[in-house]
């Protein structure tokens, strides 16, 4: 009864190609905003936050950009993991190379290193379609992270191939490095990712998110149309690559503190695909729900039997949970192919039309 | 000048000083790649009956070598257990047509692709749990595979050829071969080539895509365990082994998605390409060349012919 949107009415072409056309949607993405920015920091501990609320956040940033590359211009990426490398490595080069600038000013700039990389290993993608273009993105992912084990200026040297989070402040609280609270960068985090995801949520919105997907749904229909294939797939590499290497110096900087190449590996790329697949293909908030499932599941599935009083050895664990999540994707994927956000949508059709069936 | 020297000229007096060794890198780049077009074998046998791009390829070779060698520390005797393995297999075909393509079917190519990463993770998940998760030594006396060295002599050296790298070409010119007639000959194999080619007028004419879909996922699993007993003999029988799927990815789009002498001529290729490259130009880039040079390959000859060098034209129509 609640999500009702009789008697809202719109005198204006703008109020009704809102991205939240409805009172009630407005309000619900108001609570979801003001749960995670104060009523999470009240009641979680740092394990929460260091283990389920940074790393969601920050993958969540992740599947959004591989999700403007494949859920909105239809360009299948097996690179996102490497991409996020080039921004944690580029932050990383920056922030030592000068102290004195604000790290999240670095943090930021990051992605425009990746973004360039990601244009170049995007120019095949005119020639190359479909399945075959998984291999020039896989061609990146490989050569990418032999470029972070072999290239030592990228480390600076350092002995063991790893890079970490300097210690830098912000107004005197420090956010990045070992004495960071696990709040402040929570925060941080927080913050990063809303920002991005509405400068995003424009952009998918408008002129250049429509021509994605004109893209997507056929590429030779839309260059008919007067799209002109080069900028529009190359901006979508772009603009993926970007997020997705903001998500990699987000996660060197905020959640792990040291990184070393192999954390970059394919495994990552293919975690982030399932999360957008998981999620919804060409949906901003499938990114977010198909985050917060597969970076929640093993987690909860991890603690579950103790919680129950069944004692399991943790490598049993370690093999059920990859064979539950393997299962669940696979079910999911039957029962709803369009994802979570599809889910949701349903449930809304639903709740919409409750008591009656339609 | 020293630069281009370095690398247009220098690796050619080196092969051509050494012939020896060049013959020897190159025969241990033709394993390879026979290896990795078996495994190419066996994405082309699925792609072309079901249009699924299988993933899972690799993890089946593993999951089918892990099985043998599983069943055999069990105390089953060798053959026993090739026996068994082969009917994991079956058993594996079937539960993934019942459980997963079914329910699936005329879905988009990628969703069927995520289906098949989902089944990539299931299966390390339960192989892992059944069999252990350290590496294993294949069972090479068990199952006769003969593991000396055999010295050939050749420009006044001598060639070493691993005994277990000719088992390896020899059993895979006869796993083609047997396919091809297999194709040919056949009645089913008739049938699996009317489903690769058409669906539904396949469908029409009485063909059950069901059973049909069965037979090319238990053959893909035949294949993958030939593969998995190769290269779990060269090496060692573990989930790493998953890294051979991924080369074969390039392989196959070498080749071209639906093409059996493309996936073996795009094996040899990127095989021979990704050894020689190492040896001869690797040093220039500091080594470790063999992780992306066969994407890179892969890559030059996609821009080139995008259907890959077999493939079937793909024809746009707005």
């Amino acid at each position: 009864m609640l999500y009702r949107e009789v008697g809202q009415f719109k005198t204006t072409y703008a109020a009704d190609m809102a991205v939240f056309p409805i009172r009630q949607d407005r309000i619900g993405i108001l609570a979801m905003v003001a749960i995670a920015a104060v009523g999470v920091p009240l009641v979680a501990n740092d394990f929460v936050l260091t283990s389920i609320m940074i790393p969601g956040l920050i993958f969540t940033l992740a599947a959004i950009g591989l999700n403007i590359l494949t859920g909105y211009a239809g360009q299948i990426s097996l690179g996102t993991g490497a991409f996020m490398g080039v921004g944690a490595y580029a932050a990383y080069k920056l922030a030592n190379a000068f102290p004195e600038v604000n790290i999240l000013v670095w943090i930021v700039t990051s992605g425009v290193f990746s973004a360039m990389i990601g244009v170049v290993f995007g120019l095949p993608s005119l020639r190359i379609k479909g399945l075959y273009l998984a291999v020039t993105t896989l061609a990146a992912q490989f050569f990418l992270e032999w470029c972070f084990v072999r290239i030592g200026w990228l480390t600076d040297y350092s002995s063991s191939g790893a890079i970490e989070a300097v210690r830098r402040s912000l107004a005197g609280m420090p956010i990045t490095g070992p004495e960071a609270e696990p709040l402040t960068r929570y925060f941080v985090v927080l913050a990063l990712v809303i920002g991005l995801t509405w400068v995003t949520s424009n952009l998918v919105h408008g002129r250049i998110g429509r021509t994605w997907m004109m893209v997507r749904d056929m590429d030779i229909a839309a260059e008919l149309m007067g799209v002109r294939l080069l900028p529009a797939k190359l901006l979508a590499f772009a603009v993926s690559s970007y997020l997705a290497g903001v998500a990699g110096a987000m996660m060197v900087f905020f959640w792990l503190g040291a990184a070393e190449p192999s954390a970059f590996g394919i495994s990552l790329s293919f975690q982030v695909l399932f999360m957008v697949i998981i999620g919804g293909l060409g949906s901003l908030l499938g990114s977010w729900l198909g985050a917060a499932f597969i970076w929640a599941l093993p987690v909860v599935l991890k603690f579950a039997p103790g919680l129950v009083g069944i004692e399991i050895a943790s490598a049993t664990v370690e093999h059920l949970n990859s064979m539950i999540v393997g299962a669940l994707i696979i079910f999911f994927l039957i029962v709803e192919p369009h994802g979570l956000a599809r889910l949701w949508a349903v449930t809304k059709q639903k709740l919409r039309v409750w008591p009656f069936p339609w | 000048m020293d630069l281009l020297a370095s690398i247009f000229v220098d690796p050619f007096l080196r092969m051509a000083g050494n012939p020896t060794f060049l013959t020897q890198v190159v025969w241990e780049g033709f394993v390879s790649g026979i290896l990795y077009a078996l495994v190419a074998l066996g994405f082309v046998l699925i792609y072309k009956a079901s249009g699924v791009f299988n993933f899972a390829q690799g993890i089946m070779m593993v999951f089918a070598a892990l099985a043998l060698v599983g069943l055999a520390e069990m105390g089953m005797p060798a053959w026993g257990a090739l026996v068994a393995a082969v009917g994991v297999m079956l058993i594996l075909a079937i539960g993934i047509e019942r459980l997963v393509l079914r329910p699936l079917v005329n879905q988009p190519d990628i969703i069927l692709l995520m289906a098949t990463i989902g089944l990539t993770r299931f299966l390390v998940g339960l192989g892992e749990m059944v069999f252990g998760g350290e590496p294993k030594v294949m069972i090479t006396e068990g199952l006769g595979i003969p593991t000396g060295v055999v010295r050939v002599p050749l420009f006044g050296k001598f060639l070493i050829l691993k005994e277990i790298d000719i088992t390896a070409a020899v059993v895979a010119v006869l796993m083609v071969g047997f396919l091809a007639v297999f194709f040919a000959r056949t009645k089913i194999g008739r049938a699996l080539r009317a489903v690769a080619d058409d669906h539904q007028a396949a469908l029409s004419v009485g063909i059950s895509l069901e059973r049909i879909w069965v037979i090319v996922w238990f053959a893909a699993g035949i294949v993958a365990l030939v593969t998995g007993i190769m290269w779990g003999a060269r090496s060692q029988v573990s989930f790493d082994l998953e890294v051979i799927a991924l080369k074969a990815l390039p392989v196959l789009i070498l080749g071209g998605f639906t093409s059996v002498p493309g996936a073996i001529v795009g094996g040899l290729v990127i095989g021979i390409g990704e050894k020689v490259g190492e040896i001869y130009w690797g040093r220039l880039l500091g080594g470790g060349i063999e992780s992306w040079l066969a994407y890179l390959i892969a890559l030059g000859f996609l821009l080139y012919r995008p259907q890959g060098l077999f493939g079937e034209k793909i024809i746009e129509r707005v």
